[in-house]
């Protein structure tokens, strides 16, 4: 029908006859006018596909691997090092310079692009250094025993602006002291070094066994100056041979490994081993590093593979050392790794000098490429703090600088639908919380409780709303007498164009408050509005006849507002009754305590009643509109041959109704998805997976509208949330695309009965 | 028929008949309505309530175990709940009945008690009485203050006179003319000045960007401006001199006043909006009251982080948002509805865009807000700023949520709506009409201008009403895109260009959620929210209403031609 009535450009015959008369200026506007409109028309259809394409652009990076690229390679001016062997390499903030420590404890501070040395010192050291650990990437207290003691230094990096240009000036500082610290007799072969506010801790392997001291910090009250109580541990006996030796970040845990991946855990304040065991079932350690947090061990091994291993505690059970996850890149060893400065990513090198760029919450492999060919040997690896860079070591003492993109490692579909082992969580969970106050806090971006969240507020509105949008379009459409139903129809339709704003704000600040208090008694509404209404009707038509039928046919609905009203209100008053009655006087302590179940003020409930109500006029609006427009002549038919009008409707109405029926309902879900004002105002907006009805949710689009405003432009967590948008508009866009395809198939159906 | 007229039906009948169904079916209409105009009336109840000047009552309070104490107020609410619950709150009780009634009651002094509101049980109360002298002060910090007068004074000192009321009153009015010139120079004079400065310091950064200017010609641009920043200083200080003079003219004045609990309070002059008393006041001076208030919360600016005072910019910002919106959404709905239905084939395409028009419609408006803050303020914004406003930054000009931005995003939200409700108009002009007109050698875009676009002109402010009814309501996309909790200044003022589109702005919807959600104070700003929200409702209705008698006076309109 549309089709026929619209007009089709004037043919090439009609336009010949009155060339004459339209003057060139007619003509022209005609053609302009021409233009601008298909040009108006089309540019609707490229908004659409502007939203879609520009969600699109904002997330692709999420999913894209990491990039390498050499930007240069150079061997060191100064030979003074040689013949002593590197240990240590990193960059600074901005990957200007970088800085290595030798084993004669000499610091290099040179450019990192080019070599060029910028500043270089020699640690007062008394001999060759025997032992050395780095505190952490983030806090780099260098660590160097010479025989029992240990020096404990730390590269700064002062910067200043001379002529408007960043001129970095490295320097070492030494918060104990350049005494160093004396921590044993004996001469130490590994060292694991962990500082704190409070205290200082020092753990060192002797002779094949453990000795630590404690350095407690006391501020003197009258001169300020920070004094040191020296505590010397009792360290448990170590049966395995130590190679690898660490202390966890608040002094609680050391983890001893040997080269066989044998390990024991060692409790450091009540000096006991709490735990041991095999890290590998074959092969042999080659690395033992801490994950950023210095809560995960990434375990690698010469078969090539890494594993990440942290303390779990079950319930009720002591703490273990768990393998979370593995990851495996080749067959080859793995010789180097690196742990990321900021995020939960780190590197690794193998014998065939191919770098991997790994992430572990995400459990990706950003990247895998080959830095070297086989003939060099590559020893030392830093990356930059912003993980913009990397620097790399050959055994001939040749460096190369790297430029590494790897902006977004965090995201992968198993991150956001999967369940995922979070440090420090006791097993794999779906866990939304995207930012903490710390730095080395792991983002956990699981959609899975928001999608959760979502779909429940969707079903309990959609619960509510069902019933009650369709049996009215049923009644509106079918029943009702035509001047009841023109002052109706427009009222529940005004609903719709009520702001959300305000259904959330009642929903929160009235209706939460209201059920929360009368909550037996809305609960009684649920259960005694159909009987009564049902008893009322029966009462009705044993009314005598003579009453009856004053009343036409069609006004049920006008004699039931104040029966529905009446109901409403007794509830309501009996509810304190009920709540004395049934549930000792308080029904929500009766629930929390008797039934175990929690109880939040806005909940899912409050959320489905509310948006119920929002979605109530969009699916009975649609609905009326289909059951109204089917044919009367099918109706009358059926009526004809002896069906009662129920029949008529379920038999003949509803079917030919329903493919409308169902858009409606799919716009309905459509619309109870993307609401965000209701739930965001509703609900208590925490990411819990629960489907208790008395708990709250937090759904994607309350989500993206409480955390977008506070996120760093191009982040990771700002793409995230595109990418809940984007899920939100191919949600809602298949949805709707079905319902619109079914309601146009119904339409060419019926339109030529 | 006749036979079976005594016959009453047997409930096996009577379900078979199918009749409980269609009872059920109507109860769900009913439940609707009920529904509708229940919370038509809980907003109006609450909102109309909130500015009628109620009676303040003094009582005695007598809580077992706690020392008896005179409290007064104003009633907010009653209500009665179960005795277990009072008694497991640890209130000692002792009643045979199972409720017992408690009323919230609206004690004011938050200087004095920390709390605006308290819970009392009746039946503790005792010697009720309304006395005529209560006092309520409207004050401009610190909320409501309710107590007896005691003096007046004037620097400091007792004013001698035989009526404190009538004195009162009278400084009362002095204050507020004092309040209104200081208001006037701080927001007007000293405002434009202050913009006058930004925009010198706007013009030397410029010069400083410009390499291309010789050093002769920077050297007299710079005289040039450091001038104009000298008259400006020289105004500033004279309004400066005028501001403290004013100030010290409006700290004249102060009153001493009891408060119930017997302290004994000075109160600024300065700081008072209103003092009635209501006890004594008669129904006509309570309506005049009434409309005095309900008249200062449209035109007002908000108090105490918007919990009290009035709406006013939130009044202007939607509005002005809504008709940026308007000029830019019309245009566009309806060339698309007039290429939809006009010149597109009728094709795949045609389909396709029809879909997609939908679609857009069913999109949650979150996905707009997100959509507009990525690409219009983050991309084209910033884009914006790096080549026309480049002095500014760092701070960025239109590379941030703004009105225009809010207004764009609006637009593409409502875009559907006006194209769907054009089309619909377009469809229901008779074919006939169209070739009436083309047979004439009109060209088609002259039967187009002459003879279909004015007749669907009705349908077209139809889809128009309607989009503004749903921008005005709309608040999650607004978010993200422009609104914030308190604009600094109107989008529109007598500051060159005067109409600000890089400027922040608040809305009525965004008010309602941020008083009621964000507030510190939600109980004492719930009256304010519950009159906004109505305000907000009856101007959706009154949009959406009329959209609905046009459509309607439309419809009868093309009835006849229609065959």
């Amino acid at each position: 029908m549309p089709n026929t009535d619209t007009l089709q450009p004037q043919s090439a015959a009609k336009s010949s006859i009155f060339d004459d008369s339209l003057g060139g200026w007619r003509k022209a506007k005609d053609r302009l006018a021409n233009f601008t409109i298909t040009a108006g028309g089309m540019a609707v259809l490229l908004a659409i596909l502007l939203i879609f394409f520009y969600l699109l652009y904002e997330i692709i990076p999420l999913f894209k691997s990491a990039s390498l690229k050499p930007v240069s390679s150079y061997s060191l001016e100064d030979s003074r090092g040689a013949g002593s062997e590197p240990l240590y390499l990193a960059m600074e903030e901005q990957a200007e310079v970088a800085v290595q420590l030798r084993s004669n404890g000499q610091i290099d501070f040179f450019a990192a692009n080019s070599g060029k040395t910028v500043k270089q010192f020699q640690l007062p050291l008394t001999a060759e250094l025997t032992a050395f650990s780095l505190h952490s990437e983030q806090q780099p207290l260098l660590a160097m025993a010479t025989g029992g003691d240990v020096l404990l230094a730390k590269p700064v990096y002062k910067i200043s602006y001379p002529n408007d240009k960043r001129l970095i000036t490295p320097q070492i500082e030494y918060p104990y002291g350049e005494e160093g610290i004396s921590v044993s007799e004996g001469t130490i072969n590994k060292i694991a070094v962990r500082d704190t506010e409070e205290q200082l801790l020092l753990l060192a392997e002797v002779g094949g066994q453990l000795e630590g001291i404690r350095l407690v910090k006391e501020e003197d009250f009258l001169t300020e100056e920070i004094l040191l109580e020296e505590e010397i541990l009792n360290l448990p006996e170590i049966d395995i041979n130590i190679e690898w030796l660490l202390v966890g970040p608040d002094q609680r845990w050391g983890y001893v490994v040997s080269k066989r991946g044998d390990y024991r855990v060692i409790n450091l304040n009540s000096e006991e081993i709490v735990d041991s065991g095999r890290l590998i079932a074959k092969g042999q350690v080659t690395n033992v590093r801490f994950l950023l947090g210095e809560i995960s061990l990434m375990i690698s091994s010469d078969q090539g593979e890494i594993q990440q291993w942290f303390m779990v505690r079950a319930d009720g059970e002591p703490p273990r050392l768990q393998n979370i996850r593995s990851f495996q890149g080749s067959d080859s060893a793995i010789k180097l790794t690196a742990p990321e400065h900021r995020r939960k990513g780190f590197l690794a090198v193998d014998s065939d000098n191919t770098l991997a760029v790994y992430h572990t919450t995400s459990g990706r492999q950003l990247l895998s490429q080959s830095i070297a060919d086989a003939s060099s040997n590559i020893t030392q690896l830093a990356i930059s703090p912003r993980a913009k860079a990397l620097l790399t070591q050959n055994e001939k003492g040749e460096f190369s600088y790297w430029k590494l993109d790897n902006e977004h490692p965090e995201v992968s579909w198993q991150a956001l639908w999967e369940k995922v082992w979070y440090e420090s969580y006791p097993e794999p969970d779906y866990i939304w919380q995207s930012s903490a106050s710390n730095n080395d806090f792991e983002a956990k971006y699981s959609f899975t409780p928001l999608a959760f969240g979502t779909l429940k507020a969707a079903f309990y509105a959609m619960l509510i709303a069902t019933p009650l949008a369709l049996c009215g379009a049923i009644y509106t459409a079918y029943f009702m007498t035509p001047v009841v139903r023109r002052k109706v129809k427009p009222l529940i339709e005004l609903m719709e164009a009520l702001p959300t704003v305000i259904l959330g704000f009642l929903a929160g600040l009235w209706l939460a408050p209201f059920i929360e208090k009368n909550l037996p008694g809305v609960f009684s509404i649920f259960l005694l509005m159909p009987v009564g209404v049902l008893l009322f009707g029966f009462c009705w038509s044993r009314l005598p006849d003579s009453l009856r039928l004053r009343v036409p046919d069609g006004w049920h609905a006008v004699l039931l507002i104040p029966v529905v009203m009446f109901i409403a209100w007794a509830c309501v008053a009996a509810s304190g009754n009920l709540e004395l009655l049934f549930f000792g006087g308080d029904m929500r302590a009766w629930l929390t305590y008797d039934l175990g179940v929690s109880y939040d003020q806005r909940n899912a409930m409050v959320v489905g009643v509310a948006m119920g109500f929002a979605v109530v006029p969009t699916i009975f609006s649609i609905a009326e509109d289909a059951i109204f427009s089917v044919p009367k002549s099918l109706s009358y038919g059926s009526l004809a041959l002896g069906a009662t009008p129920w029949q008529t409707l379920v038999g003949v109405v509803i079917p030919t109704a329903s493919p409308g029926i169902f858009s409606a309902l799919m716009i309905g879900m459509g619309r109870a998805v993307g609401e965000t004002m209701i739930v965001l105002m509703a609900t208590g907006n925490t990411p819990v997976m629960d489907a208790n009805i008395f708990e709250g949710m937090r759904t994607l689009a309350a989500n993206i509208a409480v955390e977008i405003g506070e996120t760093e432009v191009d982040s990771s967590h700002y793409r995230v949330l595109f990418l809940a948008a984007f899920v939100l508009f191919l949600f809602t866009f298949v949805v709707n695309t079905i319902a619109e395809i079914v309601r146009q198939s119904l339409r060419k159906k019926y339109g030529s009965l | 028929m006749t036979l079976d007229k005594d016959k009453k039906l047997s409930v096996r009948d009577w379900v078979r008949n199918g009749d409980p169904f269609i009872w059920i079916n109507a109860a769900a209409v009913s439940i609707s309505v009920v529904a509708v105009i229940g919370i038509l009336v809980l907003l109006a109840v609450r909102g109309f309530g909130h500015f009628w000047p109620s009676n303040v009552l003094e009582a005695n309070y007598a809580q077992p175990g706690l020392a008896a104490q005179r409290i007064m107020g104003e009633i907010v609410e009653t209500e009665s709940i179960p005795l277990e619950q009072l008694l497991s709150a640890g209130v000692k009780i002792e009643t045979d009945k199972a409720f017992v009634d408690r009323t919230l009651i609206k004690q004011g002094n938050r200087d004095v008690t920390g709390t605006d509101f308290v819970w009392v049980i009746e039946d503790f109360i005792g010697d009720r009485k309304y006395p005529e002298a209560i006092m309520t002060i409207e004050r401009r910090e610190w909320g409501n203050f309710y107590g007896y007068l005691l003096g007046v004074k004037e620097q400091g000192q007792p004013v001698q006179t035989d009526d404190n009321w009538a004195e009162f009153q009278r400084r009362i009015e002095r204050a507020l003319d004092l309040h209104g010139q200081i208001e006037g120079i701080e927001k007007g004079a000293i405002g434009a000045i202050n913009y006058e400065l930004e925009r010198l310091r706007l013009s030397e950064r410029g010069l400083d960007l410009n390499k291309g200017l010789s050093s002769a010609e920077r050297a007299t641009r710079m005289a040039d401006i450091n001038a104009d920043r000298a008259v400006l200083d020289q105004e500033y200080s004279v309004l400066q001199k005028q501001l403290a003079e004013l100030y010290q003219q409006i700290n004249r004045d102060s009153i001493t006043a009891k408060a119930i609990n017997g302290a004994e309070v000075e109160i600024q002059l300065a700081m008072v909006v209103h003092a009635n008393q209501p006890n004594g006041m008669g129904l006509g001076e309570k309506a005049f009251a009434y409309l005095l208030k309900f008249w200062e919360f449209l035109t007002d600016e908000p108090r105490e982080a918007n919990t009290e005072g009035g709406i006013f910019p939130a009044i202007f910002g939607t509005v002005m948002m809504v008709l940026l919106m308007s000029v830019m959404v019309t245009p566009f709905g309806v060339v698309a509805a007039v290429y939809l239905r006009e010149y597109a084939k009728q094709g795949v395409l045609t389909r396709t865009v029809r879909i997609a028009v939908n679609n857009l419609a069913g999109v949650p408006s979150i996905v707009y807000g997100v959509f507009g803050l990525g690409f219009f303020i983050y991309f084209l914004g910033a884009e914006i700023d790096r080549v026309l406003f480049e002095a500014a930054l760092p701070a960025p000009t239109f590379g941030t949520p703004g009105l225009l931005w809010a207004s764009l995003t609006l637009a593409l939200l409502t875009l559907p709506v006006v194209i769907v409700a054009t089309e619909e108009g377009l469809a229901r002009i008779p074919r006939a009409l169209r070739e009436g007109s083309l047979a004439l050698g009109a060209t088609k875009a002259e039967t187009l201008w002459r003879v279909v676009l004015p007749m669907a002109s009705p349908a077209m402010m139809t889809g128009l009403i309607l989009a503004v009814a749903r921008a005005a309501g709309e608040v999650a996309p607004l978010m993200l895109v422009g609104v914030v909790k308190l604009a600094p200044s109107l989008p529109v003022d007598a500051n060159y260009p005067y109409l600000h589109l890089d400027q922040k702005f608040m809305h009525l919807g965004f008010h309602i959620y941020d008083v009621g959600f964000q507030s510190p104070n939600v109980e004492a700003a719930r009256p304010l929210v519950y009159a906004t929200a109505l305000l907000l409702v009856v101007i959706i209705a009154l949009l959406n209403f009329s959209a609905v008698a046009l459509r309607n006076h439309l419809r009868e309109k093309y009835k006849s031609l229609e065959m």
